[in-house]
């Protein structure tokens, strides 16, 4: 026998973080009844996990009716890889891998001269959302991210191409999500929106949500690459004059492991991660994208090509 | 963590200062990180940093020197986080507006001291008044460009007062202050001793918000059916959903619209557990004791307290296309988890939003507000709007496009 659980607090108020919960489990609800093929984006990261777990209790004791679909990109930490096939098992749910190392054989995208692969996920991303025939893709992507993401809507219309016009998006009125689109036509959609970086945190120890360990400090290799640190591991080797040496960081935010930057820091726990969060001074994606450091408008170009 | 959330919506007009406010509330409440402050330096011209950068958008809007669509911005402090919709004030303008007030517990309207109360802060507050935003802050900016003039803040609050009178504000707060100086929007102002109220954070950290929401008239929209029809919930039914007002209980007799059937409330569901209650805005599966037919669109609601189940809608729109709504066009509408296609029957009026007054129209043009007359094709459970924002609300949506045109606001049902 299960016991009723008390949740109101005084008057009836819900803390931030239980309406933030209630709100994300609303938006994918919506979605699910609404359309046809979603599919949730995954990429190892903390949001695409804190996804995973708030679709679990969106349609509690029922199984996540979307698969997952991860790029594969050929230069994701191991660790990610396989805490992604535990995650995936543990849910029960399908995954579906686009690669993007099978789609430069086949053509679809070349490799870059500076060899990174982030900007080729959204060829590869495209494709794979068209063969599938996905007309709803859930992102972990926060508001409080990057300036174009601060105005992009909860349900984000893209047109055939996979595109987003800044300039014509639907207005969002109240909680009354409008997901209609055209045969070939899909929508983003962004639960965690509203959510912050802290926030996030904050749910994922009330929750007890298990995290890939590159997310808690420890000893690494690195190399300073222009005053950021970076894990030399498989995917990155030390340029000529760049000396590896070991000092204790972690990571803020996981993508390529040639593009994603470790901190350094001491926390090896989520309530340090907490404390070290609370007094950051620099935004996770500053902190830690090489990606996004090369123009003031490089997420909104990206966004407009398709990216996540 | 057991802050509150609160969520407002700034809107002012071009050059009122409401990105430098926003700059303001964020830097002062130490809510911008190094990196952030470090791209406004070096892209401010003169010695003050320039505080409006930090919230200046898109790459298409510094091409075209305008602001297209609502940001949203987030800080917090130990009382409170804050999700601001920060809506632009000239292009569409009532559609930014009326987006970033429709889920905001407060809205602040910007009024320059120099100015006063111009039209598009009637409009502003108008609007913000009309979506039934609570609480309602008019912040006047730039006093001291003004010499920190206790007449002209109290010029300007007689001006305020005679137009609130006209509207339904239920909470009118009026705050003088220097954006660009932080007087009077995190730190309290040296510049006017005359001026004994809160400033703008201690009353965003303070305003009483718990009791803006609607406890009473007990509504439950059927998003979903959940029906895992798995080995170990091989008979499970449960009802998905958003608690849109009142309070549910399990136990609780209820009715089920529009079938108009009625049963109790077998157990309130969640991923981790049965809860005793569930509140707006709480995500929950509700079981019910008899098997019914019930299914997304549908409504719980208690047998003595029901909405109107109806298919002919009056209503206040605004509307946010190109294309004019005209009597005879039809629309898709979407009211809480249920569609319906709507004819307009009627337009019964505009207002004007400067003099408040009633205008004859034919149609209502892009940012036009008026008094639409629908016929759903099917019904839709509808309570006015000035009692349930949630329940009343609804938006219109293009048929042929699919883009969402129009916002309305039930007035009564027919």
């Amino acid at each position: 026998m299960t016991t009723v659980r008390q949740v109101r607090g005084p008057e009836y108020r819900l803390s931030q973080l239980d309406v933030l919960e209630a709100e994300a489990v609303h938006i994918m609800r919506e979605v699910v009844a609404e359309l046809a093929r979603p599919v949730l984006l995954f990429s190892g990261g903390k949001d695409s996990i804190l996804l995973l777990h708030l679709a679990r209790k969106a349609f509690w004791p029922g199984r996540i009716p979307f698969p997952v679909l991860h790029v594969d990109t050929g230069h994701n930490f191991a660790e990610v890889l396989a805490f992604r096939d535990r995650l995936v098992a543990e849910f029960d749910v399908q995954l579906i891998v686009a690669s993007v190392p099978e789609a430069l054989a086949r053509g679809l995208v070349a490799e870059l001269p500076d060899g990174t692969r982030n900007r080729l996920q959204t060829p590869v991303l495209l494709d794979a959302l068209e063969k599938h025939r996905f007309d709803a893709a859930f992102g972990g992507a926060r508001r409080d991210e990057d300036k174009a993401r601060a105005k992009e809507r909860v349900f984000s219309f893209r047109d055939e191409f996979g595109q987003w016009d800044p300039r014509n998006q639907r207005p969002e009125l109240w909680s009354l999500y409008n997901g209609r689109v055209h045969l070939g036509e899909s929508i983003r959609v962004f639960p965690l929106s509203n959510w912050t970086e802290l926030d996030v945190w904050h749910y994922v120890l009330r929750e007890g949500i298990a995290l890939p360990e590159l997310y808690f400090a420890a000893e690494r290799e690195v190399v300073d690459r222009a005053g950021m640190l970076y894990a030399v591991g498989e995917v990155l080797r030390p340029r000529p004059g760049e000396e590896p040496f070991r000092t204790s960081v972690r990571y803020r935010t996981v993508g390529d492991a040639d593009l994603t930057a470790a901190v350094p820091s001491t926390a090896t726990t989520l309530e340090e991660i907490i404390a070290e969060t609370r007094v950051a001074r620099v935004t996770e994606r500053g902190a830690t994208r090489g990606d996004d450091r090369f123009s003031e408008a490089a997420m909104e170009d990206r966004k407009r090509e398709g990216y996540f | 963590m057991t802050r509150e959330l609160l969520r407002f919506a700034t809107a002012g007009s071009v050059d009122d200062g409401k990105s430098t406010l926003i700059g303001r509330l964020l830097h002062d409440s130490g809510s911008v990180a190094d990196d952030q402050l470090a791209a406004v330096e070096r892209a401010s011209r003169g010695e003050q940093v320039d505080l409006s950068l930090l919230t200046d958008g898109l790459r298409a809007e510094r091409e075209q020197g305008i602001t297209i669509d609502v940001a949203y911005r987030y800080f917090s402090t130990p009382r409170r986080s804050f999700v601001v919709a920060d809506t632009p004030g000239h292009l569409q303008y009532t559609r930014n507006m009326v987006t970033g007030a429709s889920t905001a517990d407060l809205a602040i309207v910007l009024v320059d001291a120099r100015k006063g109360l111009v039209e598009q802060s009637r409009r502003h507050a108008f609007v913000a008044t009309l979506l039934r935003v609570p609480h309602l802050v008019v912040a006047v900016n730039k006093m001291d460009l003004v010499d920190w003039s206790q007449d002209v803040f109290e010029r300007i609050r007689d001006d305020v007062e005679r137009f609130a009178a006209k509207l339904e504000v239920h909470d009118l707060t009026l705050v003088p202050v220097s954006a660009l100086q932080g007087d009077n929007v995190v730190e309290r102002s040296a510049h006017m001793p005359w001026y004994e109220g809160p400033t703008l954070l201690h009353h965003l950290e303070n305003v009483h918000v718990a009791g803006d929401r609607n406890l009473i008239d007990a509504r439950f929209p059927v998003q979903y059916v959940i029906r895992p029809q798995s080995a170990s919930h091989p008979d499970y039914r449960g009802y998905a959903g958003t608690v849109a007002s009142g309070v549910f209980k399990p136990g609780d007799e209820v009715l089920v619209l529009p079938s108009g059937l009625t049963t109790r409330i077998a157990a309130i569901d969640t991923a981790d557990g049965p809860v005793a209650e569930a509140f707006p805005p709480m995500a929950v599966t509700l079981r019910l004791e008899d098997d019914l037919d019930v299914s997304r669109g549908d409504l719980v609601c208690r047998p003595h307290n029901a909405p109107a189940v109806t298919q002919d809608l009056e209503a206040m729109v605004c509307w946010l296309s190109d294309r004019p709504l005209e009597p005879g066009r039809k629309l898709a509408l979407k009211h809480t988890t249920r569609w319906a296609r709507a004819v307009v029957k009627d337009v019964r009026y505009g207002v004007d939003v400067d003099t408040l007054h009633r205008r004859e129209v034919d149609g209502l043009a892009l940012n036009d507000i008026g008094r639409v007359v629908l016929r759903t094709t099917v019904p839709v459970l509808a309570d006015p709007y000035r009692r349930n924002r949630a329940t009343g609300g609804f938006v219109l949506v293009d048929e042929a496009t699919n883009v969402t045109v129009g916002a309305g606001m039930v007035v009564e049902h027919g």
